[in-house]
């Protein structure tokens, strides 16, 4: 059984303490941004943010709401990135059988730009990023920390329990509970592809009120859309390998 | 706060007004979260809808400077619809006191003012008292001088047509608040109210407070768990500054600061120490003599003596009646009656109001010493934009300080947790922590003092001042020691050891404390007992998560202030689900009580409010400079011409500075029709000096922005993300348009009124982000506090062609 962060949007106040935790444990320099009429910044993922809390405001029946996404990989169960990174560089990214994490390793370097892009453009929730050298980058769930007996940075920084982290059943255990209660005032809650990801959002409202990829689209399991398509334009022994 | 940071989970009901809780004390809602998984309701009233209104039940939108009028109208409705805690009001509060005749109120002014001075006389809204002194009541609440019937009175004005008008706030949701929060006038029900610099800052902002207290006195909320009135402290150690006298007013442990009436410490004494005839009121300030004389002595140490009046002859000593707050101090430095000053760990050429006057003013000192971080807006003043720094004659010194992880101290934190911390890594370069200049610079002055004389040397060399900075050796002259071998009890202390309470302090000379407040947080038994990090606690104290072994609390590790209230007069908990002290047995378990004394109905019992003088919680306040009662009164920058209330526009004690730079726009200025308020972020701390230099937070919030609605960005062809202009009568500032649906218009006395606001933490020293919004602000202020009036002051707004402060 793997690890799971499970992320309690019901509680985010988007303080973005984990967004900054992040970037402190992984020493990754400040971009120069500018304001754009968004507390949302940086504005997007970007190879010096593998975290960022999204901000989607919206009337709902004429009250207005604010819902925080701090969106990050979501460490797959099947991840397509490894699938199509490994079918250019064998184990250019990793997936730790004990933790679940899915992490970018050195022989990702091999990869061209245009392979990562491939990577990039075969993860259904839109989270890595190549840097200026065209590396591959990305969360790798604090793979130094969690094997070490800590917490990812983002989880030890959240003051309000919207990041948790743990055994996978307890996490599901955890993340039912707290739907069950999300649901007596929005009934739309819902998990966001609890059975295929090792990071599990729970959101009040439908997923298109948040960010577009808060949840895969519907494709056949194991897949997305993207990932499908990428490997239909990858060589064939990646693929015999990948149906196996 | 009256109750702590943890004690929150235990509301039913949490209302905050006037703060903008999980964005600026984000660790506040984890204890607020955890009181809405049990059920609670989180009303959020503010001006904007903000991060903390996302995680709120509901959000209510308030014009922002008619806080008075909103609780105004709580009273009203919880008198009205009798919601009131009636035991709770009767027993502890001075509902049943008789007020004398002289207290009067017509049409916005109370009684006893004088227009020529701009000030109220307050002896005449004094209590009426018996032969013995004693103020006169009736429990049966009956009579029309009793408070509870003046206070009906008054209030009756602040119904829900008159709220709504003022306020802009809906009658609907007048009343989802009003209903909500006052379902806690029940004996097993609690609400607290948490406030910030939202309430303080105004012309109001003390009585703001005041009707806060009105409202929790009527519910029974005070001294429970979960209930109180917890303001929101924002520096980690702002609390612990302020109980140290941070503030002209006071010196440690808030004891008035001495003025030129008052020459020897006999009249000091009898000026500050309140006279209760009444056996039943514990009258707390009595003992101030004690704190005093030990301040004195921890002051002066082997020089202070009883013959000597314990040096207080050296004190220096104000003015009386005169003002030596930020917004005088900066006016008279801009008035050319200032020639030098050390300005240490603030920024106030972005935090204070009207910062083109402030600027302008640091422009006329010969000399500034200025201890910070970073170079900042206030250390660098002398070449800001627009400046040529040949032209200003002040020679700066900037000391490069410590921060705070680069050494050891104590913090106090709102809930009056002194907390030690220690250092994580040394200081780079030359910088120090603060006790390292001042020691070794005090030394110096002193060493020339002693070789060179001077005006009065002994006040400088009589002080009993260190050779080395050590905050442990600081720690345990604030906790305070004996300076003569003296029994305790059955224990006896020698000279030189630890004084274990402040009950033990004397004003004899026996005794030294640099903070009575502290007296116990270091101990002989104990040591430092702001180290401690224990976790246990007794089932009782378990149930409402009081942690009374970690760290340590002032008063004497008291956690809920006037704990008394929390029990019926037979000592018996209201709510025995949430038991805070219970009388078993013949002695209290739970928290430190207020006062060891037997329950109130004892013979020997005391009245609960045993810092009060009357012993009781006071509905009626006649101690405050601009009323006993609250009462709306609109900014003195505001967008109407009249309210309903009275004729009287805006308060009028209000105190003001009155240089040229000091404009202010009149009433309903058609060309300032748009109300500002202005806040901070979670990103950045303050005026921004330390935050901006912190390239991770600045990319999180990188530049100045103005939030306003839809309507108005309509109104004046504004985009969303495009550069403004706003204009106050005094300045004008670049901001990046947030356009936004969390800004709604009001409907004020039956016209729009737009709202738009602006953080303050950004500075010209950070290139491209912007520059001070204070620009914008006005030096007018609370007549109690002298603090200025920066959350509602009136601008307009346009599109800008083109800007110089902001990068785009």
């Amino acid at each position: 059984m793997s690890k799971t962060i499970f992320i309690d949007t019901s509680r985010c106040t988007a303080c973005r303490g984990c967004q900054l935790a992040c970037k402190e444990w992984y020493e990754l320099p400040a971009n120069i941004t500018l304001q754009k009429g968004s507390h949302q910044n940086p504005p997007d993922l970007n190879p010096n943010n593998y975290k960022l809390v999204r901000f989607f405001e919206h009337k709902i029946d004429g009250v207005v709401r604010w819902f925080f996404f701090p969106d990050q990989c979501r460490h797959c169960v099947n991840p397509p990135c490894k699938m199509v990174g490994d079918s250019y560089v064998d184990g250019a990214l990793a997936q730790d059988e004990a933790t679940g994490a899915v992490y970018v390793t050195p022989k990702a370097a091999q990869l061209t730009a245009e392979q990562g892009e491939d990577v990039r453009q075969a993860c259904p929730y839109d989270i890595p990023r190549l840097n200026a050298e065209g590396k591959l980058t990305k969360c790798s769930m604090c793979f130094e920390r969690i094997t070490n007996g800590k917490l990812p940075a983002c989880v030890a920084a959240c003051p309000t329990g919207t990041m948790n982290f743990g055994e996978r059943s307890a996490m599901l255990a955890l993340a039912e509970k707290r739907l069950l209660d999300v649901k007596k005032e929005f009934p739309n809650a819902m998990l966001a592809n609890p059975d295929d990801v090792n990071v599990i959002f729970l959101l009040q409202e439908q997923p298109g009120r948040y960010h577009t990829t808060a949840v895969a689209e519907a494709v056949p399991a194991g897949y997305s859309r993207k990932s499908l398509l990428a490997s239909l334009a990858r060589p064939l022994k990646a693929m015999a390998r990948e149906l196996t | 706060m009256t109750n702590h940071w943890i004690d929150i989970k235990n509301a039913d009901a949490i209302l905050i007004i006037g703060s903008n809780a999980a964005e600026h004390h984000p660790i506040s809602f984890k204890w607020v979260l955890e009181a809405k998984d049990k059920g609670a309701v989180v009303m959020h009233v503010d001006p904007k809808f903000s991060r903390t209104s996302a995680r709120s039940d509901f959000h209510v939108p308030l014009r922002s400077g008619t806080d008075i009028a909103f609780m105004g109208g709580m009273v009203n409705y919880i008198l009205e619809k009798n919601r009131f805690f009636k035991d709770y009001v009767v027993n502890y509060t001075n509902a049943a006191l008789i007020v004398g005749e002289g207290f009067d109120f017509k049409d916005g002014l109370f009684s006893g003012y004088d227009p020529a001075t701009r000030k109220y006389d307050l002896s005449k809204w004094k209590f009426e008292v018996d032969a013995n002194g004693v103020p006169k009541s009736d429990p049966s609440l009956k009579h029309p001088r009793c408070v509870f019937n003046l206070l009906k009175k008054h209030y009756e004005r602040y119904n829900l047509d008159n709220v709504s008008k003022v306020t802009g706030v809906s009658k609907d949701n007048l009343l989802k608040v009003y209903d909500a929060f006052s379902a806690t006038g029940k004996p097993d029900k609690a609400g607290t109210v948490m406030y910030a610099l939202g309430w303080t800052q105004h012309t109001v902002g003390t009585q703001n407070i005041r009707t806060a207290g009105i409202v929790q006195l009527l519910l029974g909320n005070i001294g429970i768990a979960g209930g109180g009135i917890n303001a929101l402290r924002g520096e980690p150690n702002v609390q612990g500054s302020t109980d140290h006298a941070i503030l002209y007013h006071i010196v440690p442990g808030y004891l008035g600061m001495p003025t030129a009436a008052w020459q020897t410490l006999e009249e000091y004494n009898k000026a500050n120490t309140p006279v209760s005839k009444d056996p039943k009121s514990a009258n707390w300030w009595s003992n101030k003599p004690k704190y005093m004389a030990s301040l004195l002595k921890g002051w002066y140490g082997d020089k202070a003596t009883k013959e000597n009046d314990f040096c207080y002859s050296l004190v220096p000593k104000l003015e009386p009646g005169k003002d030596y707050s930020y917004m005088f101090c900066f006016d008279r430095m801009y008035k050319g009656g200032m020639k030098g000053g050390f300005i240490f760990g603030l920024n106030p050429m972005n935090t204070l109001a009207n910062t083109n006057k402030v600027r302008k003013a640091l422009d006329k000192l010969d000399w500034l010493v200025c201890s910070d971080l970073h170079h900042s807006e206030t250390t660098d003043n002398w070449r800001r934009p627009g400046v040529d720094p040949k032209s200003v004659k002040t020679e700066v010194f900037l000391l490069p300080s410590a921060h705070r992880i680069e050494k050891e101290g104590s913090v106090t934190n709102s809930g009056r947790w002194l907390l030690w911390h220690y250092k994580a890594i040394d200081p780079e370069g030359q910088a120090r922590p603060f006790g390292n200049m001042i020691v070794p610079l005090m030394s110096k002055v002193r060493e020339l003092y002693a070789k060179d004389g001077g005006v009065l040397p002994e006040a400088v060399l009589s002080v009993d001042w260190p050779k080395t900075y050590d905050c442990n050796e600081m720690a345990k002259k604030v906790n305070g020691v004996f300076t003569a071998d003296t029994k305790v009890g059955e224990k006896t202390y020698t000279k030189g050891q630890l004084v274990p309470s402040f009950a033990a302090l004397q004003a004899d000379g026996s005794t030294s404390s640099l903070n009575w407040l502290y007296c116990g947080s270091y101990t002989e038994e104990g040591g430092n007992l702001a180290k401690r990090r224990d976790a246990r606690q007794t089932p009782m104290q378990e149930r409402i998560g009081l942690y009374p072994n970690w760290a340590w609390c002032w008063p004497v590790n008291r956690r809920i202030l006037y704990n008394r209230a929390s029990v019926d007069p037979n000592g018996k908990p209201w709510n025995p689900a949430k038991t805070v002290i219970a009388w078993e047995d013949g002695k209290w378990v739970g928290d430190v009580p207020d006062g060891g004394w037997a329950p109130m109905a004892d013979e020997k019992g005391k009245y609960p409010f045993i810092m009060h003088t009357h012993g009781v919680g006071q509905l009626y306040g006649p101690g405050r400079l601009d009323g006993p009662f609250s009462e709306h009164y609109e900014p003195v920058e505001t967008p109407l011409a009249s309210h309903p209330f009275s004729k009287q526009l805006s308060s009028p004690v209000y105190k003001f500075a009155d240089s040229d730079m000091d404009l202010l726009a009149k009433p309903a200025d058609p060309k300032y029709p748009i109300v500002l308020t202005t806040y901070n972020l979670t990103e950045h701390w303050c005026g921004g000096g330390e935050t901006r230099n912190v390239p991770n937070l600045l990319e999180a919030e990188p530049q100045l922005y103005i939030e306003m609605s839809q309507e108005l960005a309509k109104e004046k062809g504004i985009k969303n993300g495009d550069p403004v202009i706003v204009e106050s009568i005094r300045g004008r500032v670049e901001a990046i348009a947030m356009v936004t649906i969390r800004v709604v218009p009001f409907k004020v006395m039956g016209k729009t009124v737009h709202l738009v606001g602006m953080p303050f933490a950004f500075g010209w020293t950070n290139k491209g982000c912007g520059d001070s919004t204070n620009r914008l602000t006005p030096s007018v202020a609370d007549p109690n506090t002298t603090i200025y009036e920066l959350k509602a002051c009136q601008v307009n707004v346009r599109k800008a062609d083109k800007v110089t402060e902001l990068k785009l």
